[in-house]
């Protein structure tokens, strides 16, 4: 089992409604069914992935968020969870509020553009980073808003958004105290638990 | 003998059920004694927990899938054949598939042109309306009498998805699953106009005598023909219409194809979708009574399963224990997507488990009788996973 799924899951109540947006093939929600008894939402766009949730037998709802969640009700999941994607949306700051709306509490996780490859890449290269995470040339790249760890604490302070836990992770999803000593220069996945 | 193909369920006979027990609709009256027309497809399990409902839409009856006759081989299968049999997403090689005429139907079920024992004629517009829970209530006395306590799955598009919900609503420990394909929470005043063409259409026939052409040994068939026209239409999409009448190039894709290659300068059929909508509401016409055809969109049109809840369908879903899979198709202006996302919207306000697709296809509100690809996937990913929670046949392929 991924690392960074481990530190989701130890953030979330057994039985407690969950909402994942973009919740990919349902792997996360199958998992947390199974080991949390969690009740699940997944909201996706790929048809691929929507017909492997129904596989898994994972709830899935076909629904582009970045047009918003009006049709979700205030509070009306205790966890909200946006993995790998906030830097995919047009406005993630907008997706942050509806998430924060929707859940009582919500997950975070993003690439950090600041881990030190990226800036050396950039640095000595004089060109957009890339990486096993971040494969795509510049010009057809799903990311359309990279932040760093520092950007996204910058952004919880203007909304005074609630950092309940806060987790940094390499590619393997294992976290070192090398990270925990500079995260936003030595962190490559950042995990986020917020609230209102 | 014809060649019937291996995923068929092959030769099917309906079967006739006959109830005493007076059924008290929802207007108040009551239907004394009635007859429900019924085909059932696979084997029930010992368990009797592998059985799933299969409700018609406006002019569908119990033949849902399977032939009738092995000589003909101009014979057309039962009107979902594409998703019932062996191997097929409704796999009866798991599922025990039961399909209805509901009441007032006119395919072998107690309707207008049955006989009325108090009169010794035909009903006729004396058939009392019947709605959607009337239906619900109906079938409910069909699983009673299966003994069948819980349907593995209610499932229907169109106005048989409107019974899916009543089904959620009205016995919510039941069914363990719930499809609902193309439908509406209830219908729009455009809906309605529609309807009301309809029915118009039938009325205004001089052959309707007030609904009682049976006793003037005529039938109102220009009224059902221009009736189901008018339906027709909104059941196509323009993206088809423009596709199917459109062949010729010359006419570029705006689907103007001729009949005899020139205009006729004067009020003939020139155009071929004018034939085509000719000769669909005649064929039609020629097979179904218009007193059902006039109740069913009533039926239509009183279908609100909000009523009794504030006019929320939220509450309405409250005490729901099923899970949701609810369906939509991409050019179906009928009951379009938009529809389908108000019943997702009220069953995420219930917090009821809900799964949610929009598929991509040009077919219209027609689209969910149809082998359409991803919808097959869909239905047949979530019907396996029904399948596994009834213990599968050890015995099928």
């Amino acid at each position: 089992m991924r690392a960074d799924l481990k530190i989701i899951e130890s953030w979330i109540e057994p039985g407690s409604r969950v909402l994942d947006l973009g919740c990919g093939d349902g792997l996360l929600l199958a998992h947390l069914k199974e080991t949390l008894h969690i009740r699940e939402c997944g909201l996706e766009i790929d048809q691929e992935h929507i017909q492997q949730c129904l596989e898994k037998g994972v709830s899935v709802i076909e629904q582009d968020m970045d047009k918003g969640l009006p049709n979700f009700q205030d509070n009306s999941f205790d966890t909200v969870v946006l993995a790998q994607t906030l830097q995919a949306l047009h406005r993630p700051d907008l997706i942050v509020d509806e998430m924060l709306r929707v859940g009582k509490r919500c997950i975070l996780t993003f690439p950090n553009f600041a881990y030190w490859r990226h800036r050396f890449y950039l640095m000595t290269g004089g060109r957009m980073p890339k990486s096993p995470h971040i494969p795509y040339e510049w010009y057809d790249t799903p990311n359309l808003h990279h932040c760093t760890i520092a950007d996204f604490d910058e952004l919880c302070r203007q909304k005074n958004i609630t950092v309940l836990d806060r987790t940094v992770v390499d590619d393997a999803r294992r976290t070192s105290m090398l990270m925990n000593l500079n995260p936003n220069f030595f962190g490559v996945n950042a995990i986020y638990h917020i609230s209102r | 003998m014809k060649a019937i193909p291996a995923n068929s369920v092959g030769i099917v006979k309906p079967q006739l059920f006959h109830f005493d027990e007076p059924l008290t609709l929802r207007s108040g009256r009551v239907i004394e004694k009635y007859d429900l027309m019924v085909e059932t497809y696979g084997t029930l399990n010992a368990d009797a927990s592998n059985a799933i409902l299969v409700c018609h839409a406006l002019s569908g009856d119990h033949h849902a899938a399977g032939y009738y006759d092995p000589e003909n081989p101009k014979e057309k299968p039962g009107w979902w054949d594409c998703c019932i049999g062996p191997g097929k997403p409704f796999d009866t090689n798991h599922f025990f598939v039961v399909s209805l005429n509901n009441l007032g139907g006119c395919a072998g079920s107690t309707g207008p042109s049955s006989m009325n024992p108090d009169t010794g004629k035909p009903f006729g517009p004396d058939f009392p309306i019947v709605t959607v829970r009337d239906w619900v209530n109906s079938q409910a006395r069909l699983a009673d009498r299966l003994g069948i306590q819980q349907w593995a799955a209610v499932i229907g598009g169109s106005l048989g998805g409107m019974q899916v919900m009543r089904w959620a609503i009205s016995y919510p420990d039941r069914l363990r699953h719930a499809l609902v394909i193309a439908a509406a929470p209830k219908l729009s005043a455009q809906n309605i106009a529609f309807n009301e063409v309809a029915r118009q259409s039938i009325m205004s026939d001089p052959d309707f005598h007030e609904g009682r052409y049976y006793d003037f040994n005529t039938y109102p068939g220009k009224g059902v023909m221009l009736a189901r026209m008018v339906g027709h239409i909104t059941y196509l999409s323009d993206a088809l219409m423009r596709d199917k009448f459109g062949k010729d190039a010359r006419a570029g894709n705006f689907g103007r194809d001729l009949r005899a290659g020139k205009l006729s300068f004067g009020f003939d059929t020139d155009f071929q979708v004018q034939s085509y909508l000719q000769y669909k509401g005649e064929s039609f016409s020629r097979n179904f009574d218009a007193n059902t055809y006039l109740l069913v969109t009533k039926t239509l049109d009183y279908f609100d399963p909000t009523v009794d809840y504030d006019g929320e369908l939220s509450k309405a879903f409250a005490n729901s224990q099923c899970k949701f899979l609810v369906i939509s198709f991409s050019s179906d202006w009928r009951f379009s997507p938009e529809r389908s996302r108000e019943i997702v919207e009220a069953l995420l306000k219930a917090e009821k488990p809900v799964s949610y697709l929009e598929i991509e296809a040009d077919e219209g509100h027609d689209a969910f009788l149809l082998p359409v690809p991803r919808y097959m996937q869909a239905l047949n990913a979530y019907m396996s996973r029904v399948a596994d929670e009834c213990g599968r046949n050890p015995n099928a392929g």
